[in-house]
């Protein structure tokens, strides 16, 4: 889908949400964009902590942002124990992410999540639960979540996912060529993983909490994103430590770098363990600050979370009915 | 309000406004407010009215101090004080504990008053103020605990008079107040004119908890009331505030023996080097002079940036710049809020406006000002040559100036090239180089990858015209304590030098000795061409050279040629000291001889040589400390020499006097001009010999004699004397005269210089200043 529009303002706001990006058709290795760059953890993180403390969302505004949340998230089921079953009721919620009575409370009609992410296995299951919908189905793919297969089987593997119907492809890369520094190997596997996805959009999931340190997640994003990553997302959810506000920080500010000097622009999904509305408005001010409000589109922002959709439906709750809400009252992802 | 789909649309942030409910409950319960003197609010005198700066709206009236109302605050403040000081230090602990406790419990309260009072943006009082400011509450309780086990001997200053600004109204209360209570003594403090409410806010704080009477003590006023304050008979003065109301104060209190600390301006660098984290250090501006509307004595004000990167880091500040959010203060999601005072705008468009006429060029963000109220856009300024106003002048508002540096060494030319010295903020992922251009940057705080990092735990002031004096930690405690004070032993005045020849008065026998004036290693022949004799009991003992200020400034220059001496380790100080020991012992008799028969105590000699050990001792051993701050930082506080400093000799002990001057400060890595005993020069003299022996570099100790007032004078006028210790002249005209480049002085009773008066950690203390470098750590 090359030709797709970009996103414009002047879409209808609760129709929005699925229309990607154009692909980001990716540029030859070019290490030195990268490999004397400068991360200040301390800085980093300072800033990190600051931005949610300098911008605050009240009332309409935070429903608003919370509304939007759910447009831009990738509504997830990544777990051993998944069955068709369970994610046609994933699927069910993703179609369905609030209650009537809020969305009329809002003011809002029909809405939905941004996509649906599952393992390959489980495509086709989603692709039909999400029949007419026009939701996305996602796919982790390449050996999630380590990535520690042969290359042939991992593009083997994007194949299938993309010929059972996902639109879009959450890889991994092999976090061994980040920390031996060899981004010739991560420029090339990540390069015929974007050819093996062909018309599906494809996130590069740089699993940050096995990269350790901000440098090396700054140079990583910026090879996914040189060999033509449509996105860059943090996590599997399966690494120590998923999704961090630092991390976020440094990947912005990458994809931010690399489109000052392509004119291209990348999409950035955080995932794993935000759980919390406050999560889901702490992400939304780093993409708004950082980048601007294009960032707070589907089309080039997602946030991969399962459990946050129950939190910010309470919190909607909340604001439509001045009652503190119940989770047991919302149907379940 | 735009519906929700509406929002959807623009992702606005909307409005998001703090309460001010209880806030203006309690200003209308008050209206008027009189002076907490003596544990009580008196009846409210002539009032003035204090304004919300974002609006224009009044808040409340306050009573303008007037010199009864300070002498009454004085008075019960005195009053109060032996009492206060004779609590145990666990007992003061406690009150200051039952102080932070309180605030903490009213912190939202107080961050709402502040910021409707001053302007500051909320997340500001909310996230930084009041949690500095109950963090220093706390660490003094700490202080007052183990003040007795700390700081042995040392007794309270007693009165403080405590003169605050308006752009940290709680903040730099906390900051007099805590220290000064934990040392025990009691105070009065002026809160600025614009901004009294939450210092009344604070005393009623005071009141609930049952403070002491007159242990605080709260006047509010204008600079009239400041200035009765300052010539008040208090002990001390702290000044928070401009360079120039500092000047003022300076002379002021010349020659009135009150202890005298004082913050001021500055206009500090902040170094952008190649290899910097530019996006951290674009954030690094936005903590420096887009905090607080710029209205921060140590913001980051001049950003000197590697031509390397300088049209990257500017496109990235640009952009920055465009994501600030400018008005009302109360807004959570406001950056910047509203200038103090019409004044204080008025004073930065003047100022931008010269800038610009002397061809810069203003970037500036373009955000949709509130109709009303006293806002200025943020900005910078680029294309500033080191003569225009906007680089020299402290603007004092969220303007910076942006040039580049070729080289580090230009980096630090650059930085070090003004009158101030408060701040330095270093971006580089170099630690080498960032501690390298930390050492070399003339400034009382750094901050190596980050700025505006203050933690009650680490000292904070400047150096040069932004003043002497730390407050935090243990330097800053000390600024409140008197160490044992020597007994004075009276010095009779010299007698009046006579350049014409003394027929009748034989000279010794033997070969003629000449004494010359030793300046830069070599004997110098003095300026004038004058000497005058050195009689004792109408016996001439010699000729010694009529210095003037010519002299005094060839001495001076050559001093800051001897640079390399505050450079050198400690260890090798060391070295040329006992080599001076080792020197003058083999020549011990000669010296002996000399003395006795100019009528001094011969055994001089040998304490002199005592003393020089002694300090050899010290000077790898007089170091910093490594304070506890914050989490993932390591703050040093280094001793660092003042540089090039002025000695002026007692006339009683004409070489130990001499040596128990010269020797601590050189033995810090200062290099000297002394003015030796104007009576018995000589003796001083005479050492230049054991020097040029023991290879002490030329200009580390340069040796002018002649009229010593006179001398002194000169070297107090002198913009490139650092420091200035004084024993014998004056202490008004050395006080006075110093205020013009507001150099560090010190002046000593004469005492009785064998003793343990004479020497001792006290004078290493003085010899130096404390730069605290703040270092964050993580990859």
């Amino acid at each position: 889908m090359p030709n797709t529009p970009a996103f414009t303002t002047a879409t209808p706001a609760t129709q929005m949400g699925t229309a990607p990006a154009p692909h980001n058709p990716g540029v030859p290795l070019a290490t030195d964009w990268f490999d004397r760059i400068a991360i200040n953890t301390p800085a980093a993180e300072r800033r990190a902590e600051t931005l949610t403390t300098r911008r605050s969302l009240k009332k309409e505004w935070q429903a608003a942002w919370l509304v939007n949340a759910i447009r831009c998230m990738d509504l997830t089921t990544l777990a051993g124990d998944d069955t068709e079953a369970r994610v046609e009721r994933l699927c069910a919620k993703a179609r369905n992410p609030l209650a009537d009575h809020i969305l009329e409370g809002l003011g809002l009609g029909a809405m939905q999540t941004g996509a649906v992410c599952v393992y390959p296995t489980m495509v086709a299951a989603a692709v039909r639960a999400l029949e007419g919908s026009g939701i996305p189905v996602a796919s982790v793919a390449t050996g999630f979540p380590a990535g520690l297969m042969p290359l042939d089987l991992r593009l083997a593997e994007i194949h299938y996912a993309v010929d059972q119907g996902a639109q879009e492809i959450d890889i991994v890369i092999t976090r061994a060529h980040v920390l031996r520094a060899d981004w010739a190997a991560l420029y090339d596997e990540i390069a015929a993983m974007r050819a093996a996805c062909g018309p599906a959009h494809m996130k590069a999931i740089l699993a940050t909490g096995d990269l350790k340190t901000l440098r090396n997640v700054y140079k990583a994003s910026m090879v996914a994103m040189q060999a033509g990553a449509d996105f860059i997302k943090t996590s599997t959810g399966k690494e120590g430590v998923n999704a961090t506000l630092p991390v976020s920080l440094t990947m912005v500010r990458a994809l931010r770098d690399y489109g000052a000097r392509t004119g291209l622009r990348v999409g950035f999904k955080p995932a794993g363990g935000m759980k919390t509305a406050k999560d889901a408005l702490a992400w939304q001010i780093l993409m708004k600050e950082e980048l601007g409000t294009d960032w707070l589109r589907p089309g080039l922002f997602r946030l991969g979370a399962s459990s946050m959709l129950a939190d910010i439906e309470r919190q909607l709750e909340h604001h439509v009915t001045g009652r503190y809400a119940s989770s047991s009252r919302h149907a379940i992802a | 309000m735009p519906t929700v789909t509406e929002i959807l649309e623009t992702m606005d942030y909307g409005p998001a406004p703090e309460a001010t409910t209880e806030v203006r409950a309690w200003l209308a319960a008050r209206v008027r407010f009189g002076h907490f003197i003596n544990g009580d609010f008196t009846a409210p005198g002539q009032t003035f009215a204090t304004t919300n700066p974002a609006t224009g709206e009044p808040l409340a009236k306050v009573s303008q101090g007037t010199p009864a109302d300070v002498a009454a605050a004085v008075a019960a403040a005195r009053k109060a004080q032996p009492k206060w000081a004779a609590l145990s230090g666990h007992e003061r602990a406690t009150w200051l504990y039952a102080i932070a406790r309180h605030i903490q419990k009213r912190e939202r309260f107080l961050s709402v008053l502040e910021v409707l009072d001053n302007g500051k943006p909320i997340r500001e009082a909310r996230d930084i103020d009041l949690p500095l400011v109950i963090r220093h509450f706390y660490h003094h309780a700490g202080w007052a605990e183990i003040l007795a086990d700390e700081f042995p001997g040392a007794a309270p200053q007693g009165v403080c008079g405590q003169i605050i600004p308006w752009n940290f109204p709680l903040l730099m209360l906390a900051w007099k107040i805590a220290p000064a209570l934990a040392a025990g003594n009691t105070v009065v403090l002026k809160p600025a004119e614009y901004t009294p409410l939450t210092a009344l806010a604070f005393a009623e704080i005071c009141a609930e908890i049952g403070l002491p009477k007159g242990v605080v003590n709260i006047v509010t006023g204008d600079g009239d009331t400041g200035a009765a304050l300052v010539t008040a008979p208090v002990d001390k003065i702290a000044f928070t505030g401009s360079t120039e109301v500092g000047r003022v104060i300076r002379r002021a209190t010349a020659g009135t023996g009150k202890s005298l600390t004082l913050e001021l301006g500055g206009k500090s660098p902040f170094i952008v080097f190649a290899d910097a984290d530019l996006d951290a250090a674009v954030e690094g501006v936005v903590d420096a002079i887009w905090f607080n509307q710029g209205q921060v004595c140590c913001a980051g004000s001049r950003l000197l940036v590697a031509e390397a990167v300088v049209a990257d880091f500017t496109a990235r500040l640009t952009a920055r710049l465009g994501k600030l959010r400018v008005g009302d203060p109360l807004d959570k999601c406001t950056d910047i809020g509203a200038i103090v005072h019409p004044v204080q705008l008025a004073r930065i468009r003047d100022l931008v406006a010269r800038g610009e006429a002397a061809g810069a060029r203003l970037v500036q963000a373009e955000a949709q000002l509130p109709a009303k109220g006293c806002f200025f856009a943020p900005g910078f300024l680029t294309g500033a040559q080191p003569a225009n106003p906007a680089m020299v002048e402290e603007i004092f508002g969220p303007v910076a100036t942006l040039t580049t540096f070729r080289t580090p060494d230009e980096a630090v030319e650059l930085a070090n090239n003004t009158r101030y010295g408060l701040s330095a903020s270093i971006w580089s992922e170099n630690i080498t180089l960032a501690t390298d251009i930390a050492a070399k940057v003339k400034a009382g705080v750094v901050w190596i990858n980050c700025t505006n990092v203050f933690d009650a735990g680490a000292g904070f002031g400047g150096m040069r015209e932004s003043g002497f004096g730390r407050e935090g930690g243990r330097e800053g405690i000390a600024a409140y304590l008197r160490a044992p004070s020597p007994k004075p032993l009276a010095e009779a005045a010299p007698a009046p030098l006579d350049a014409a020849p003394m027929p009748g008065t034989p000279a010794g026998e033997g070969i003629d000795r000449t004494a010359k004036l030793y300046i830069g290693g070599a004997q110098k022949r003095p300026d004038g061409g004058y000497s005058y004799a050195v009689a004792h009991r109408g016996r001439e003992l010699g000729l010694a050279p009529l210095g003037n200020r010519k002299d005094i400034r060839n001495a001076v220059e050559a001093a800051h040629k001897a640079a390399a001496w505050g450079k050198a380790t400690g260890h090798n100080r060391a070295q040329v000291l006992y080599y001076i020991a080792e020197n003058l012992s083999a020549r011990q008799a000669e010296f002996e001889a000399r003395l006795k028969e100019a009528g001094h105590d011969k055994a001089e000699v040998a304490a002199t040589i005592r003393r020089a050990f002694w300090y050899a001792a010290q000077a790898d051993k007089f170091d910093g400390a490594v304070h506890a701050t914050k989490s993932r930082h390591v703050t040093l506080a280094m001793h660092e020499p003042w540089g090039v400093m002025g000695i002026a000799c007692p006339n009683a002990a004409p070489l130990l006097g001499f040596a128990s001057l010269v020797l601590p400060a050189i033995a810090t890595g200062n290099r000297v001009v002394a003015i030796p005993a104007p009576s018995m020069p000589l003796a001083a003299t005479d050492l230049y010999q054991v020097f040029d022996t023991s290879d002490l570099p030329g200009g580390v100790v340069n040796i002018v004699t002649g009229d010593r007032d006179d001398l002194a004078r000169t070297l107090a006028q002198h913009d490139d004397v650092a420091a200035l210790w004084s024993c014998g002249p004056d202490p008004a005209m050395i006080e006075a005269e110093s205020a013009g480049n507001l150099k560090a002085t010190w002046v000593l009773p004469n005492r009785d210089w064998h003793g343990p008066q004479g020497q001792g950690r006290d004078f290493l203390a003085h010899a130096v200043q404390v730069k605290n470098i703040w270092i964050p750590y993580g990859e």
